[in-house]
């Protein structure tokens, strides 16, 4: 049975100055286990469809199951008391709230170790428990502790917007390593947002999604083949008949 | 010095007088009047004999020893005025406790107005802790207007903890601090206010001595209609540094004014001030959430967090 299944799900944005879709009659299923790789590009509503999931931007029409369960009308607390998880691309800075209470308030019941957690990311507890999440620390030190904040958790599914994106080389290597053992060690269903090959090489399949609208779902292989290892921020693609991607070279 | 301790007084006492560590030397005021007394052989607490307060002479070289100074007020419609002298000697090193709690059940004002002029001799150090506190459920407002004066001679250092987190309806709170070749000092204030409470806070430091540094860090929350106004001044008068920071999270129909105020009358002054005041951030709430924290909970995880 899929874990998390997508069924015509649109978000639109209405207010005074627009009304815009951001998200069009979109449907996908994802599943326990694997890792997928959401890419296209910039403005393509990748986000906007990892923040449908969580209830940030709930969806106007459609419906989200998880293991079956309708959770298209649940809150994101409700979401994230169900097993799902995010892990934002520009994690939010604190003044006063130290580290090893946020991870403490994101372990929850899940009996994970605050302090291995931190180990896990590269980060050393003694150094960094008592230290507030403040203009103190750097992207690279944000990233890893937002990504301790998934990990220490007990995850159904885990999304990850843009994970590689501030960071510097050596943390790239631990985000990749920390994505193998997730998916090795754990049943967890991992979807990541980007535009890095070496992340695309870890998916199971990818997901393209252009102009609101899924542009293209296969497996790896085949799609990297496609892109020739470009940077796909930079193509300007389409849904060609039969669902082949198209890829035009800017 | 025969009045006991109420009730009310002892749980005040717990909430203001926490230092973890029993006190050497103690004075006790509880409505206006002297309740307990304690010195040490190195501290002595004196009557002033000119007006209400005391004298609090630490010899040079005390090293460690904690020094209590609490008020209480568990009387309604009583304004106690009160002039404190805290003559900390050379080469000390001590810790001072010097809050004041208000229980008022009545609908009379109660009021403190606590002065304190402390100085600091040459090499000594001393870690300052003021908490305030109101609480009751009479009508009658709960005032506290603390005045802190402090010189710190060359090589002094003092690090001031101020508080006031509940239940004071109306504060005015001026702290003075002058500082000679070497000195420094490190404040940290914390201050909420809720319902139609007012709070102003006034820091002044006059940096006269060459090398020496200050540090402001003040912390703010405002709810409901309270209203907030922090006027900071950091005068640097020698080669010296100065640093305010001053931040607030403002919520509900609250108001808040930080007027900031750096002069500089030398050239080698580094004088920096920062100021904020906004909202809890939206990407705050949001990552609590997304974590299974409910926006009330994460609300007050977060100003525990900025207030600690």
């Amino acid at each position: 049975m899929n874990l998390l299944e997508m069924k015509n799900v649109s978000v639109d944005i209405k207010d005074d100055v627009s009304d815009k879709s951001i998200l069009k009659d979109v449907s996908l299923e994802f599943q326990s286990g694997k890792i997928y790789v959401i890419t296209g590009p910039n403005g393509g509503g990748k986000s906007t469809l990892a923040k449908c999931i969580m209830g940030i931007m709930p969806q106007n029409t459609g419906e989200i199951y998880l293991a079956g369960e309708d959770i298209s009308k649940l809150s994101i607390v409700e979401r994230s008391k169900k097993g799902i998880g995010y892990a934002f691309q520009a994690p939010a800075k604190f003044k006063g709230l130290k580290v090893g209470r946020l991870l403490e308030l994101a372990k929850g019941d899940s009996g994970n170790s605050v302090a291995q957690t931190l180990r896990d990311v590269g980060l050393d507890p003694d150094e960094y428990l008592e230290r507030s999440i403040d203009n103190s620390f750097s992207g690279g030190e944000l990233k890893r502790i937002e990504l301790a904040s998934i990990l220490i958790q007990d995850l159904k599914l885990a999304l990850f917007d843009e994970p590689e994106a501030g960071i510097d080389l050596w943390s790239f290597k631990l985000l990749i390593k920390t994505f193998k053992r997730l998916n090795r060690f754990t049943d967890t269903c991992i979807v990541i947002i980007s535009h890095q090959e070496r992340i695309m090489e870890m998916a199971d399949e990818i997901v393209v999604i252009d102009k609101g609208k899924v542009a293209q779902k296969t497996v790896k292989n085949k799609l990297l083949s496609i892109l020739n290892n470009k940077d796909l921020n930079k193509c300007e693609m389409t849904c060609c008949e039969g669902g082949e991607l198209c890829g035009e070279r800017n | 010095m025969a009045n006991e301790i109420s009730k009310e007084g002892r749980s005040l006492l717990d909430v203001i007088a926490e230092t973890g560590k029993l006190p050497e030397a103690m004075n006790l005021r509880m409505n206006g009047h002297t309740c307990e007394r304690r010195v040490s052989p190195n501290i002595d607490i004196k009557n002033k004999e000119d007006k209400p307060g005391i004298d609090v002479t630490v010899k040079p070289n005390t090293i460690g020893e904690v020094i209590s100074i609490p008020v209480v007020i568990t009387d309604g419609d009583i304004l106690d005025k009160v002039y404190n002298t805290i003559d900390i000697g050379a080469g000390s090193d001590v810790t001072i406790s010097a809050g004041c709690g208000i229980h008022n059940d009545s609908d009379s004002c109660s009021r403190h107005d606590g002065i304190h002029d402390f100085i600091i001799r040459e090499n000594a150090k001393v870690k300052y802790i003021e908490n305030h506190y109101g609480e009751g459920n009479g009508s009658g407002e709960n005032v506290l207007n603390p005045e802190t004066r402090i010189e710190i001679m060359e090589n002094g250092v003092a690090e001031l903890d101020m508080t006031q987190i509940e239940g004071v309806d109306s504060t005015i709170r001026t702290t003075k601090i002058v500082l000679h070749d070497n000195a420094r000092i490190i404040i940290t204030e914390r201050l909420m206010t809720s319902g139609n409470q007012r709070a102003d806070s006034n820091i002044e430091v006059i940096i006269d001595g060459e090398n020496a540094s200050a540090q402001v860090i003040s912390r703010s929350v405002a709810k409901g209609n309270s209203v907030q106004n922090f006027f900071m001044t950091l005068t640097g008068n020698a080669k010296c540094r100065g640093h305010i920071q001053c931040d607030s999270i403002i919520m509900d129909n609250a108001k808040v004014a930080s007027t900031p105020k750096i002069y500089a009358a030398n050239t080698g002054a580094e004088l920096i001030h920062e100021a904020t005041v906004g909202r809890i951030a939206n990407d705050q709430l949001t990552k609590l959430m997304t974590i299974g924290i409910t926006e009330e909970e994460a609300e007050d995880i977060i100003i525990k967090g900025f207030l600690d």
